[in-house]
């Protein structure tokens, strides 16, 4: 017979034992224990195991990733680690210089990477590069535009930026809310160059966008809106793209996508290397994988969302060059703009408008 | 002699008595301050913390600017903010009416009418929602508000309605998400101070000849007011400062507060901003326990 104090004994070590080996794991776990690691901040849409697996292999490397949804969200993580905690950042690009600025990215080498193969409107240097100096490689792009159901809205009426302020639409819209390429839009809708928006544009738009709220259903983030369109609450999503429709093509093919005769807005990411990276050369090696024809093909149907990779030698099926618009592509990119480049006051003031925007009855 | 030792002896005494006192006092003082040590650390410094931030506005260029009232100047100068906040106080009182009028009766049925040894069943059932997420219980309502979902379908099918009605992502989803959530709460507060009121006041009230009605409004609601007050003060501080349900249920319709704050962390990371409309909030809090402080009695429940 056992001993009540013995049991007692035995539970209380086990219970340490437990507690040791918790501690251990946690410390074990952190960024900066971790040696043969590569820390990357990163969106949702390189985290599939099918992409970094080949990669982890190729070098003895595990990659070990943080989720962000925003250069915000990055600057927070970036706020509560160690300099040399990460080594590689996937951002929007039009923060590059933001990023630059803040000295929080290392020079990179143009030679490194392809640039030879990704369209020369995706590899401009206003998005890559600060006076001169490489900072961030072009990795995929897509767009903010119309996105819509073939089955209930016209292909024509696609095509046309004004229609989804078409009264025909009331309460058949969603409004995707991320408030710049939201007013890029309406800008294009306006007639406007959206690249050099002043001050002086900014009640016009509030108008617009005002009156566009009034024919929607719903404004919403991501996963709402995206779920609003595949379950025909509304026929149409302004601002929405590839990122929505093309990942749902197979299960929901009347989802369609397309950029209006007066153009559309670009979105565009891209990777850069820390400054503070004691990995600077693995940090290298992990975009050149990135950019290489398998790894592109990998990110552009990456199960979080699609989008079309810059690498144009991407290992596509003829099936996944056709749901992404492979063809449509070189014209693509010239009716449309990149995201606007802006002073963080300028930012505020836009924010503030959105706000507002949001608030109109 | 033993005139000669009483004083000793009473001076003895004082000192026992004196050092007991000191006991009593430092292991007061050391039961306080593990919880004295852990507010302060991780409620009043953050306060603190907060407070500094929201007077150092960013610079015009994203840098930290000089300290002064300028993130308060910006938000009272933006309508869209100061309409965010008005926003918030009026979707929590109109959560907190709804609450309370749903709870009572729930509450008083449950206190009064059910048999004793049937309570605490009756209570478990009550707050069965609890167990489930927050987060869960506001998708479920999504979906039960969405075109396809079981009150679209119930309209239909009944032939009251022809084509599907947007229920979800407007003001009036995040109420009936809030409602459903403090109805369980306040539920809670007022039954646990209805079971402490004395039953031979009414017992009493009747005897003397008066009514149910008149028992209930001049004894049994009277007594229960710390009950509805302690449910209505956790109700404003959980609904005005929560972000899950707008965000999920209330889409971006009409902004709230909690939600204009995280435009300011996930767009901007302008945490000067968001530390100026929280501590905004937490004024409005604080002036709303000022103002129901009189009936607030914690141990009462």
């Amino acid at each position: 017979m056992t001993s009540p104090c013995r049991t007692d004994t035995k539970a209380a070590r086990g219970a340490l034992l437990a507690l040791i080996a918790g501690v251990a794991w946690m410390v074990v776990s952190t960024p900066a224990f971790a040696r043969n690691t590569l820390d990357v901040l990163t969106w949702c849409d390189h985290e599939d195991p099918a992409l970094l697996g080949p990669f982890e292999k190729a070098n003895d490397v595990k990659v070990n990733f943080k989720d962000i949804d925003s250069t915000a969200a990055a600057l927070a993580v970036l706020g509560q680690s160690k300099p040399g905690d990460w080594d590689v950042l996937v951002a929007d690009e039009t923060d590059t210089g933001r990023l630059a600025g803040l000295g929080l990215l290392a020079p990179l080498d143009a030679k490194d990477f392809p640039f030879g193969d990704i369209p020369a409107a995706i590899a401009s240097p206003k998005l890559t590069s600060v006076n001169g100096v490489l900072y961030s490689v072009p990795e995929k792009f897509g767009y903010n535009t119309i996105a819509y159901n073939k089955t209930t809205f016209d292909a024509a009426a696609a095509a046309d930026i004004n229609s989804p302020w078409d009264p025909k639409y009331k309460g058949r819209v969603a409004v995707y809310d991320y408030y710049v390429p939201e007013i890029e839009y309406t800008a294009i809708a306006l007639g406007m160059n959206p690249e050099k928006l002043t001050d002086a544009d900014l009640p016009a738009i509030k108008a617009k966008l005002i009156a566009l709220k009034q024919n929607a259903a719903m404004v919403g983030d991501v996963t709402t809106v995206q779920q609003a369109l595949a379950t025909g609450a509304v026929d149409v999503l302004f601002g929405g793209g590839e990122w929505v429709t093309a990942g749902l093509a197979h299960d929901n093919p009347n989802l369609n996508y397309t950029i209006p005769k007066q153009g559309g807005v670009r979105w565009q990411q891209g990777l850069s290397v820390f400054a503070t990276s004691q990995k600077k050369d693995l940090a290298t090696k992990f975009i050149q994988y990135i950019l290489s024809p398998e790894g592109q093909g990998k990110l552009a149907t990456s199960s979080c969302y699609w989008g079309m990779p810059a690498n144009s030698k991407a290992v596509l099926t003829d099936d996944q060059k056709t749901i992404l618009r492979w063809s449509d592509q070189p014209t693509y990119i010239k009716t449309t703009f990149p995201y606007l480049q802006m002073t963080p006051d300028f930012d505020k003031k836009l924010q503030a408008m959105w706000a507002e925007v949001l608030q109109s009855k | 002699m033993a005139r000669t030792l009483a004083p000793v002896v009473a001076v003895e005494r004082s000192a026992n008595e004196a050092r007991a006192a000191r006991r009593d006092r430092l292991a007061g003082a050391a039961f306080t301050l593990p919880a004295l040590i852990w507010i302060l650390i991780f409620f009043a410094a953050p306060l603190v913390l907060m407070a500094y931030f929201s007077f150092t506005p960013l610079s015009p260029t994203g840098g930290r600017g000089a300290i002064g009232l300028g993130n308060y100047r910006a938000f009272f100068a933006e309508s869209a903010y100061v309409e965010a906040l008005w926003n918030s106080v009026v979707t929590t009182a109109i959560v907190v009416v709804l609450s309370l009028l749903l709870a009572y009766p729930f509450a008083f049925a449950i206190a009064t009418k059910v048999p004793r040894s049937w309570q605490r069943l009756a209570l478990a059932v009550a707050i069965l929602p609890f167990w489930t997420s927050y987060v869960v219980r506001s998708y479920a309502w999504l979906l039960a508000l969405s075109p396809s979902g079981v009150i679209n379908w119930t309209l239909h099918a009944l032939g009251v309605t022809h084509h599907p009605l947007m229920l979800a992502y407007n003001p009036g989803a995040t109420i009936l998400g809030f409602v459903h959530f403090f109805i369980m709460l306040n539920t809670l507060t007022i039954y646990a101070n209805l079971v402490q009121i004395n039953p031979r006041y009414v017992l009493a009230a009747r005897d003397l000849g008066a009514g149910a009605w008149r028992s209930f409004l001049t004894i049994t609601l009277p007594l229960s007011i710390p009950g509805v007050m302690v449910g209505a003060f956790l109700t404003v501080v959980l609904c005005i400062g929560d972000y899950v349900t707008p965000q999920i249920l209330g889409g971006f319709r009409e902004l709230l507060l909690p939600q204009v704050i995280m435009m300011q962390i996930q767009r901007q990371l302008d945490l000067p901003m968001a530390s100026t409309m929280s501590l905004l909030m937490t004024i409005v809090v604080a002036i709303v326990y000022l103002a129901m402080q009189r009936w607030l009695r914690m141990a009462r429940l």
